[in-house]
């Protein structure tokens, strides 16, 4: 009798774990599937000259250069708006804020705006960057655009970096008369500068592969030049996928996933160096 | 006591040094510092009020019962008409299948991670899923529409693969990083003693994850939860690319769909700043920002309350 | 219990050296609602070692960290009656913190050599202090490791890191960082609880050498080191409500062998505590 029952409970765990088994099995298959499909339906198309010639015949034939040029710009852009901001608000929360409702708002507003849709921030920098402060369709709306977007990632990685140094390294600074600033500039930043140049990193990454952000801020299909100006259009990799696999008709099927494994590389290749700082500094410490 | 007097003196001439400094260049990085950290209420603040003062005035041309019932988005007939429920009803269905999907997957997932499978295989895993999430989402567009929709079309015999489900599946994909790694977490955050007890008490591994893991860890799955469908509610490119762009309001999953964030994506181009059609947008977008600043708050609340939970 | 006492000479110390360093009259301090010292009242006498004694939890940190406002990085403390460093009340608004901890230093239970060479560690704060000459740095380096007693160990491993050396050598390096910004005060709080005996009388002996030109405050929750190092001692304890007061201060010799308070007998004779 009693072994019955431990039989029977027995094979319910068993069935159980296949089934969650199961589930993980489903959850990993696609993300190596897409991966490894994109590598081999697109790895034909990248050759030396589709990386740095212009494109023709509404990107038909040709190469994809100002696209890459044009997200490269986008991820500078970024970073160099996004950087500093976020680090200071880290250093902000973590070194001089008080235990108060204006801590409390900063920090509610920093959950809330990483929720917030990509199209709204989209929304937002086309009022705001494009139309009130007449950037225009500009790399410098679109950057600023992204920028605003990825500030809640930079301050929350920051954040999370500043604060794991230990507390001990400022006491002892601040213990023989260093003032704080000078603290926080000579001992804490550089203690925390791998987690702030993981998050840093993330945030290009995000910047590179968004699209509906600056399809709202005016990135453009087909430009005959690279953009000379911060105040010029552009062009961007994940963009150009988007017009290209939706508008164009009979784009060659090699040559978009060509495109597609060029923006997956881009992007995936700063998550894994991301990955890659972050293991290093565990392994230091 | 003379003696006392000469070194209080001399104390007196070497205090002046304890005078306050100004060191203005440190005032000066301080007051950068401030300023930065309120940007990113700033930022939250400015995305609110640009949403109200270009979303509020199509209030004035339709009202907000039209608005948000109205089964006709006209945009460029005259007079233009505006109403949003095709879209409202388009994002509930997207949002509702790909959470269906991606919930019990995902805290099935989390749960063989951090219960059953071996450390080895969950380190393995874990980066997989990582990946995932790094994917942009205009090519898990691209992926739909190249793979998945014709897979869809035949298996439901549809004129078009590119409909409501075929963006749904996409989405739960999407949503399934951010559910697998907060419910792992939560899983996580189980104390161990909750498990042992069930242990000591003859349970096998299974009962002990069902009956004590997943309940403990219920209010971090449940804010796992939203935050996926907070996600699968803002997402745009993916269901832009697949959801088929039809205006009428769905009446299955397999029909073509605009949901509100492909409705501003596809529109924005074409409107005219000022214009109806840009404040209708600019609505759209409010109760976008609306609903999903609900769903956070509520994901934070219930991820706050888990903390306390198992803090001592 | 057997302790060997220090008596200090008295009257080898020349009298007009020795004025009141640091005063403490009526203090309060507080975290939030909690009161962690109560109506301390004391006069540190300059170029000596004041040893801070008691129970732990009795707020002996709290009240070493008074003397250069530490207790400030905490949020929420307040400070009640007056502290003075040579007749300046140091929690006058008008007071530069900076300027204050240059000339009240502090050495760490924990050693916490900063993640930087030996040299860097010393020459961090003159640096921080505006000193840029390369040459003066190194002669800076030098003097305070030599005068920290551990020149001739790090001399030849000046540019490895300073986590790399030993515990006790790590402490001293941190003393020897405090010295290199010319302190006058010496704050040490139990620096040798993460030290084995042998680095502990290092540390000891140093201290010796050092009070001829500094005057240094140490807590220790070791009573044999108190009675071997200080001159002058102060013994707490906790009231009720757990706040910190000040049962007895006076030369060690005497509270050692002869305390007036039965509290401060009791602790001694290791009756409780």
């Amino acid at each position: 009798m009693t072994r019955t029952v431990l039989n029977s409970r027995k094979i319910t765990q068993r069935t159980a774990f296949t089934f969650l088994g199961l589930a993980t099995v489903i959850t990993v298959t696609p993300v190596l599937f897409i991966i490894i499909y994109t590598i081999t339906k697109g790895a034909g198309a990248i050759t030396w000259d589709f990386l740095i010639q212009f494109p023709s015949q509404a990107g038909r034939e040709g190469g994809i250069l100002p696209a890459i040029i044009g997200t490269f710009y986008l991820m500078i852009g970024t970073l160099v708006f996004a950087l500093p901001i976020g680090v200071l608000a880290g250093i902000y929360l973590t070194e001089y804020a008080r235990d108060n409702w204006l801590t409390r708002l900063i920090n509610l507003a920093i959950v809330n705006l990483a929720g917030v849709p990509s199209i709204v921030f989209g929304l937002f920098g086309l009022s705001v960057f494009v139309l009130t402060f007449h950037f225009g369709l500009s790399l410098l709306a679109a950057s600023l655009t992204l920028a605003a977007q990825a500030l809640a990632m930079v301050i929350t990685t920051s954040r999370e970096a500043i604060l794991a140094v230990p507390r001990e390294f400022r006491e002892g600074s601040l213990a023989i008369g260093v003032t704080k600033w000078q603290t926080v500039r000579h001992i804490v930043l550089p203690q925390a500068m791998p987690g702030i140049i993981t998050g840093a990193v993330l945030a290009i990454s995000r910047a590179a592969g968004e699209t509906a952000p600056i399809l709202v801020v005016g990135a453009a299909f087909l430009l005959p030049k690279l953009p000379q100006s911060p105040l010029d259009q552009f062009m961007a990799l994940p963009y150009y996928l988007y017009t290209v696999a939706t508008q164009v008709p009979n784009m060659p099927e090699g040559t978009i996933w060509g495109i597609a494994l060029v923006l997956l590389i881009v992007v995936l290749s700063f998550d894994v160096l991301a990955a890659a700082i972050r293991i290093k500094t565990r392994q230091r410490k | 006591m003379l003696q006392q007097d000469i070194a209080q003196a001399a104390a007196k001439v070497t205090n002046k040094g304890l005078r306050r400094r100004l060191r203005l260049g440190e005032r000066v990085i301080e007051g950068w510092i401030f300023l930065a950290g309120m940007l990113a209420i700033v930022v939250l603040l400015g995305i609110i009020f640009i949403l109200l003062k270009e979303g509020l005035p199509i209030f004035a041309n339709t009202p907000p019962w039209e608005f948000f019932f109205g089964t006709h988005w006209y945009p460029v007939s005259d007079p233009p008409t505006f109403g949003i429920a095709a879209f409202f009803v388009s994002t509930l269905w997207v949002t509702l299948i790909s959470t269906a999907v991606a919930v019990p997957l995902g805290v099935a997932c989390a749960a063989y991670l951090s219960e059953v499978a071996p450390s080895k295989v969950s380190e393995t895993i874990k980066p997989i899923i990582e990946i995932l999430a790094g994917i942009p989402s205009v090519m898990m567009g691209f992926i739909g529409l190249a793979l998945l929709s014709p897979f869809v079309q035949s298996l439901f015999h549809l004129n078009t693969g590119l409909c409501g489900l075929t963006a749904a599946i996409m989405l739960s994909m999407m949503s399934l990083p951010i559910i697998v790694s907060v419910s792992e977490d939560a899983m996580h955050a189980v104390p161990k003693e909750f498990k042992e007890a069930s242990y000591a008490l003859g349970a096998t591994k299974w009962e002990t994850i069902w009956h004590v893991c997943i309940p403990s860890a219920l209010s971090g799955i449940t804010a796992a939860i939203m935050l996926g469908v907070g996600r699968a509610i803002g997402e745009t490119m993916t269901v832009l690319m697949v959801a088929g762009g039809a205006l009428a309001v769905p009446a299955s999953p397999t029909d073509p769909m605009t949901t509100m964030t492909s409705a501003i994506a596809s529109g924005i181009g074409n409107a005219v700043r000022g214009g109806l059609q840009y404040q209708a947008l600019f609505a759209v977008g409010l109760i976008l920002f609306i609903l999903t600043l609900a769903v956070n708050i509520i994901a934070e609340r219930v991820l706050e309350r888990q903390k306390r939970k198992f803090a001592r | 219990m057997n302790i060997k006492l220090n008596v200090p000479d008295i009257s080898a110390r020349p009298t007009d050296k020795c004025v009141t360093k640091l005063k403490a009259e009526r203090v309060n301090l507080y975290y939030g609602s909690f009161q962690c010292l109560r109506n301390i009242t004391l006069d540190i006498p300059s170029c000596s070692i004041t040893a801070i004694i008691g129970p732990s939890g009795c707020g002996k940190s709290s009240l070493l960290r008074l003397f250069n406002r530490m207790n400030d990085l905490i949020h929420g403390v307040r400070v009640e009656g007056n502290v003075e460093l040579d007749g300046t009340p140091i929690y006058d608004p008008k007071i530069d913190v900076a300027e204050l901890r240059k000339r009240v230093g502090m050495v760490f239970q924990k050693p916490n050599p900063f993640p930087m060479s030996v040299f860097e560690n010393v020459a961090y704060g003159p640096k921080r202090h505006g000193i840029k000459s390369r040459g003066e740095l190194e002669e800076i380096v030098e003097k305070s490791l030599r005068h920290a007693a551990l020149w001739d160990e790090v001399k030849d491993k000046l540019s490895q890191s300073g986590l790399s050396i030993s515990g006790g050598q790590q402490q001293r390096l941190c003393i020897a960082r405090v010295l290199a910004v010319e302190p006058e005060v010496i704050l040490m709080d139990e620096p040798c609880s993460a030290l084995d005996p042998v680095a502990t009388l290092k540390i000891e002996d140093l201290m010796r050498s050092l009070a001829e030109d500094y005057t240094i405050i140490i807590v220790t929750h070791n009573m044999q080191q108190a009675a071997r190092v200080s001159d002058t001692a102060a013994f707490m304890m906790m009231e009720p409500d757990r706040a910190g007061v000040l049962v007895e201060y006076g030369p060690t010799a005497q509270l050692f062998t002869n305390p007036k308070d039965k509290r401060t007998e009791d602790y001694i004779t290791g009756r409780f505590g």
